[in-house]
């Protein structure tokens, strides 16, 4: 028997007050996310950057593997020795330092990206299986969980590093491997919450499977909070990055990456503080921006923060 | 007569707790007949929602079924693998829960949730652009059968933006999707005002008949089920403690506890009758007094009252569980 078989309309009857014209609530959180201004302008220098970093050879306005020795530690144009061919100068082989800020954010923005996007799929997963499923699966995440809560983050990263030796996808590796386990914590608490709603219970009594229920009922309600703990995450990655390239762990030279800029420059922090401070500068906006687009995100998307 | 639809005989159901076994239903007889409405009545902790998770396996752990046989069309149900259950559940047997204002998902729209149901049960829908056409026709006739005004835009409308009567329509919308041979409807008025109430119950009544879905109506109502139920099946502290014809029982109770039930009830023919609340608390669930168990809050209570007693049949289809009625 099918639905087919009823009559059109047999069964209508005037029915009670007509419900507000529909609209998604991403589109009420949207417009939302649009009045706050902070927000807006660190997502407009998130993207500035993701653009700088995709469009890179046509932004740089030099190679940045040309090296020069007769630019070394050229100044920014608006000191003394300065000229517009190179606005933020030169470093200590004469490369231009712009050029290679550009570029920089190419590592950035990818192994931050990668990471998260990798680590929110596998922590999601993970975290769904332990709270809905619970028992022993639960027991046997929860404790691969709380042992790498247990590694500080960077000596961890070091430690693997060290191990499998530097490179793109060993970076990758090395941070995706601790970092899933704080979305997976997240999701887990917010599965073991939505697993007790009434609509958990009425998917189940129409016959859900419980694959079905995790990912058509579940899922769409705790991906809110993952979401925003991932963008979070992301400015901690771009850090992290950064810090295993400047111990020399991380991207290998040439290839330009902001952490390995600031460690070449420290060397020449008295006599051109431009070549190190100039970097960490780019890392810091960065940072800053991607943190304060998440909390514009959160303040949006977690409805725990609305009155 | 063909044999009944669904039929439950001798269920318990205990949930262990720290106190000790909680027997939330105890040797509970009922059976549902095609196409009829059957009315269940109690109050809270008399275990008729209980009754009727565990026909469907939703028991929550670690609640389980102790004892009895749950047959569904003559085969025995009770037992059997989860994954088997969950084959009846939504295609043969479908329950709306208590409260439809959370047993949406919030997260999805209307079109989503009747899909859902759909796609689950049905192997035979073809795949790509015909697929979500067809679905969407059936989702939008279903809207229409519950009497869903505008079906086409209530389908991309989400939860809150519907009202209560609405939201509950979806519901029974949703468990009509696969077309069961049986709705169970716990509570489906609860949370609804008075009107919306006499709307939806007519609903399922004009279902009941157009569809042939036999349903069972789970209510601490006794007025909303003598409007709509032949049949009706009293419980109290997982006994069923009377059973029979709607009119009959309602017309001449023959247990204390649905006497009770009645006076309790406010009428308007009669505004001066003093309406009487039955005293005292329904009985401990772990500990049940040994004999009948209304009998610690029965006016009637006598010696005779404190050993165990079965269903006693009644003439005219009737049975109820009490001394008063000769063996």
């Amino acid at each position: 028997m099918r639905a087919e078989a009823v009559e059109e309309g047999a069964l209508a009857r005037p029915a009670e007050a007509p419900a507000a014209p529909a609209r998604s609530p991403f589109a009420a959180d949207l417009r939302e996310l649009l009045a706050n201004r902070t927000a807006v302008l660190s997502i407009a220098i998130v993207l500035a950057v993701a653009a700088m970093a995709l469009f890179a050879p046509w932004i740089a306005p030099h190679d940045p593997y040309e090296a020069n020795l007769l630019r070394r530690l050229q100044p920014p144009v608006w000191l003394e020795g300065g000229e517009w061919a190179h606005p933020l100068g030169c470093d200590q082989l004469g490369r231009d330092i712009l050029s290679r800020i550009v570029f920089g954010a190419r590592v950035s923005m990818t192994i931050g990206l990668l990471v998260v996007a990798i680590a929110a799929v596998i922590g999601t997963t993970l975290g769904l299986l332990a709270g809905y499923l619970r028992g022993f699966v639960d027991v046997l995440i929860g404790r691969i969980v709380d042992t790498l809560l247990g590694f500080p983050y960077l000596i961890f990263a070091i430690g693997l590093m060290a191990a499998m030796g530097p490179g793109l996808a060993n970076i990758v590796l090395a941070l995706v491997l601790k970092e899933w386990v704080l979305t997976c914590r997240v999701a887990r608490a917010e599965t073991l919450a939505a697993r007790e709603m009434d609509y958990v219970e009425a998917a189940r009594a129409l016959g859900a499977s419980p694959a079905r229920i995790m990912l058509g009922e579940i899922l769409p309600n705790i991906l809110s909070p993952v979401l925003v703990v991932a963008t979070f995450r992301m400015a901690t990655i771009v850090i992290l990055e950064a810090s295993l390239s400047f111990l020399g762990l991380g991207v290998q030279p040439p290839v330009p990456s902001w952490g390995s800029m600031v460690a070449d420059g420290r060397a020449f922090l008295l006599d051109a503080w431009w070549v190190a401070t100039l970097p960490g500068v780019a890392i810091f906006v960065l940072v800053l921006a991607i943190n304060l687009a998440s909390q514009g995100l959160r303040d949006v998307f977690d409805p725990r923060l609305k009155a | 007569m063909s044999g009944p639809l669904l039929e439950i005989r001798g269920l318990a159901v205990v949930f262990p707790t720290r106190g000790g076994l909680v027997r939330a239903v105890d040797g509970v007889d009922l059976e549902v007949f095609s196409g009829e409405c059957l009315g269940v009545v109690g109050e809270s902790g008399s275990g008729k929602s209980v009754t009727f998770l565990a026909v469907l396996g939703l028991l929550r752990p670690p609640g389980r079924i102790e004892a009895g046989e749950i047959r569904f069309e003559g085969r025995t149900i009770s037992g059997l693998p989860e994954a088997e259950l969950r084959e009846l559940r939504g295609r043969a047997i479908a329950i709306t829960l208590q409260d439809a204002l959370t047993a949406l998902n919030p997260a999805l729209t209307v079109e989503q949730q009747i899909v859902e149901t759909i796609e689950a049960h049905d192997p035979d829908l073809p795949r790509g652009r015909a697929r979500r056409r067809i679905l969407r026709e059936r989702a939008q006739e279903l809207l229409r059968l519950v009497g869903i005004p505008e079906p086409a835009r209530r389908l991309a409308a989400y939860p809150h933006e519907l009202s209560g009567g609405m939201r509950q329509r979806v519901m029974i919308a949703i468990a009509l999707s696969c077309r069961p041979k049986l709705l169970i409807a716990d509570e489906p008025t609860t949370a609804l005002d008075v009107t919306i109430q006499a709307q939806v119950l007519d609903l399922l009544a004009e279902l009941r008949e157009r569809l042939g879905t036999a349903i069972v109506l789970v209510s601490h109502d006794l007025g909303v089920v003598a409007e709509h139920c032949g049949r009706v099946v009293v419980m109290y502290a997982g006994q069923v403690v009377e059973r029979g014809p709607t009119a009959a029982v309602i017309g001449e109770p023959r247990h204390p506890y649905t006497r009770g039930l009645l006076r309790s009830i406010p009428s308007i023919a009669e505004p001066e009758r003093p309406i009487r609340p039955i005293p005292g608390q329904m009985a401990d669930p772990i500990r049940p007094p040994p004999g009948c168990r209304f009998e610690p809050r029965c006016s009637l209570a006598r010696p005779a009252c404190r050993l165990p007693i079965a269903l006693r049949p009644i003439d005219g289809g009737r049975a109820a569980r009490c001394v008063e009625v000769a063996a």
